[in-house]
């Protein structure tokens, strides 16, 4: 391979990379900038680093409830996921191929659906004249609305409904890695369907199962639009709040600054939870 | 991965209210699309078309409709065309700097889109770009270039590189190796990671909402600034419309890839 061959990776991705460099690395290295610049009701942005921004939200009541809430909104969604989307992946694996062809479309179609169309969805099912109040009023089990909408159960059910795809796919994938033998070496042994699934299928699976979690907590927590129409003005998530700072308050350093640690948090848990899977399961990816 | 015994019943009961949870909300939209009334209810008493109607009145939905299904074909092209060149890059060479050239692409996956909105906000008003459609199409571009990517490093790692040798052993040049060669080998890789693009830039709301102005609004967008205000069963008619147009693009992904293998990434 002579010189000019050695440099064709280079040239073949340098297009990508600068855009990448453009787009996204240089307008998130400008936002880390506009963080440490001071709100001036006047301006905007005013004169002078300061670490003001990030000082309101470590001690503002605020916005430490917000936070504790996205957060803790984005742990149930990624719990409920996995109790919901595991044994679903399992049924895929077990149907034949005709059913699970529709059951495929039918569990991974909405993910190419909008969210806001899914989420509208929600806000209709949910509403306090939406389509389960109404029924049960009128099945006279209940004398006045529940209240579902606005409120964090309300969110944290959208949010499963549109995350939960992901999980599915996760442990799908690592599902299909699964060696049918061990099952039926298992079986054969002796060992019922409940066994085999504690003691052979799901230590096998939660390589996928960790990954899944990760793709929906990292979504859960960055989520905007669900949270937004169903969870109303007062269930405030960061994305939402970052939004206000922004568009509403104009305050945008300290937009900044919240969008800053929302990346901070996501990246350490996304960075994190990698290595120890990639550490703890070595074998499983080679 | 069939197994000797059968599934037993509380699984099948759970995959069965799974498929409904999946569903319902759709189905609702669906259902409350046909309403005669002027607020979110039931078709049963009263059904009609009417919300249909509603939408050939609404004139800025069906601009941001056209708008969002250019920007679409345009983004996705645009990322194919950077995605291709460094996905055969990253598939068939190993060099200095390879891993960190394939996490920078694929870098937008793993940034919350909200906060790639209001860095691409800033950045774009900085450079006069804000407000604008291309930097609507460049924003779109970045982000759905991972998604290529995936899939032309999944279709260019499965092939035998020699057929590519021989014909450059025979004389081929390389663009010739490329154009006769290489790129049909990849191109069901190609063509599924432009369709998932496509679909991903269409409904991308969280970035959009911060770098689209009020005369580039998309879809997505417009629908949010409709429901903040109002929920109406023109939304729900419109909805139907984008449930019934995926519904044919998934048919089309899932006959040729498999709706599993195009979505994470391993076609």
């Amino acid at each position: 391979m002579d010189e000019r061959r050695n440099l064709l990776p280079y040239w073949l991705s340098a297009p990508g990379v600068i855009a990448m460099l453009a787009l996204v690395a240089l307008p998130l290295v400008l936002t880390l900038s506009l963080s440490l610049y001071p709100f001036d009701p006047a301006v905007g942005v005013g004169e002078g680093l300061t670490g003001a921004n990030y000082a309101d939200i470590a001690t503002d009541e605020y916005f430490r409830t917000i936070f504790a809430r996205t957060f803790g909104m984005a742990l149930m969604v990624t719990a409920l996921c996995i109790a919901v989307g595991v044994p679903e992946a399992y049924v895929l694996s077990r149907l034949s191929s005709r059913w699970r062809a529709v059951s495929m479309v039918i569990v991974l179609g909405p993910l190419l659906i909008s969210v806001v169309v899914r989420t509208l969805g929600w806000a209709v099912l949910l509403g306090n004249e939406g389509v389960i109040n109404k029924s049960l009023m009128a099945l006279g089990m209940i004398d006045s609305p529940i209240r579902m909408i606005f409120t964090f159960t309300g969110v944290v059910v959208a949010l499963v409904h549109v995350l939960v795809p992901f999980m599915v796919l996760a442990v799908w994938a690592s599902l299909q890695k699964l060696d049918p033998a061990t099952e039926q070496a298992a079986e054969s042994l002796g060992a019922g369907l409940p066994t085999v699934l504690a003691r052979i299928v799901f230590p096998q699976v939660i390589p996928g199962v960790l990954s899944g979690g990760l793709i929906v907590f990292a979504l859960a927590a960055s989520a905007f639009a669900t949270p937004a129409i169903i969870g109303g003005r007062r269930l405030k998530v960061v994305p939402t709040t970052v939004y206000d700072e922004f568009l509403g308050n104009l305050n945008w350093p300290l937009g900044a600054a919240l969008a800053v640690v929302l990346l901070v948090i996501v990246l350490a848990v996304s960075l994190g939870m990698n290595r120890f899977v990639e550490r703890r399961w070595k074998q499983v990816f080679q | 991965m069939s197994s000797t015994t059968r599934t037993p019943l509380p699984l099948v009961v759970f995959h069965w209210a799974f498929g409904i949870f999946m569903l319902a909300p759709l189905a609702m939209v669906v259902l409350v699309s046909f309403t005669d009334k002027g607020y979110i209810s039931m078709p049963f008493d009263g059904a009609s078309w009417r919300w249909y109607q509603a939408i050939l009145d609404a004139p800025d939905f069906i601009d941001a409709f056209w708008r969002s299904l250019g920007l679409g074909a345009v983004a996705a092209t645009l990322a194919t065309a950077l995605a291709v060149p460094a996905g055969m890059a990253i598939a068939w060479h190993r060099f200095a700097g390879r891993d960190a050239i394939l996490g920078l692409l694929l870098s937008p996956l793993m940034v919350p889109h909200v906060v790639l909105g209001i860095a691409l906000l800033r950045f774009l008003t900085q450079i006069g770009g804000s407000s604008t459609l291309w930097g609507l199409t460049a924003a779109h571009t970045v982000i759905v270039l991972p998604y290529v990517l995936r899939l032309v490093v999944a279709a260019a790692t499965g092939f035998d590189r020699s057929v590519a040798q021989a014909a450059q052993s025979l004389g081929a040049s390389a663009w010739t190796v490329f154009r006769r060669i290489e790129l049909p080998l990849i191109l069901p890789g190609v063509a599924g990671g432009w369709l998932i693009a496509f679909i991903n830039s269409f409904d991308e709301l969280t970035m959009s909402i911060f770098v689209a102005s009020a005369s580039t609004q998309t879809l997505p967008v417009k629908m949010y600034n409709h429901i903040a205000n109002t929920i109406d069963p023109l939304l729900a008619s419109i909805s139907t419309v984008l449930i019934l147009l995926t519904l044919v693009l998934m048919m089309v992904l899932d006959r040729f890839y498999g709706l599993d293998r195009v979505l994470s990434g391993k076609a």
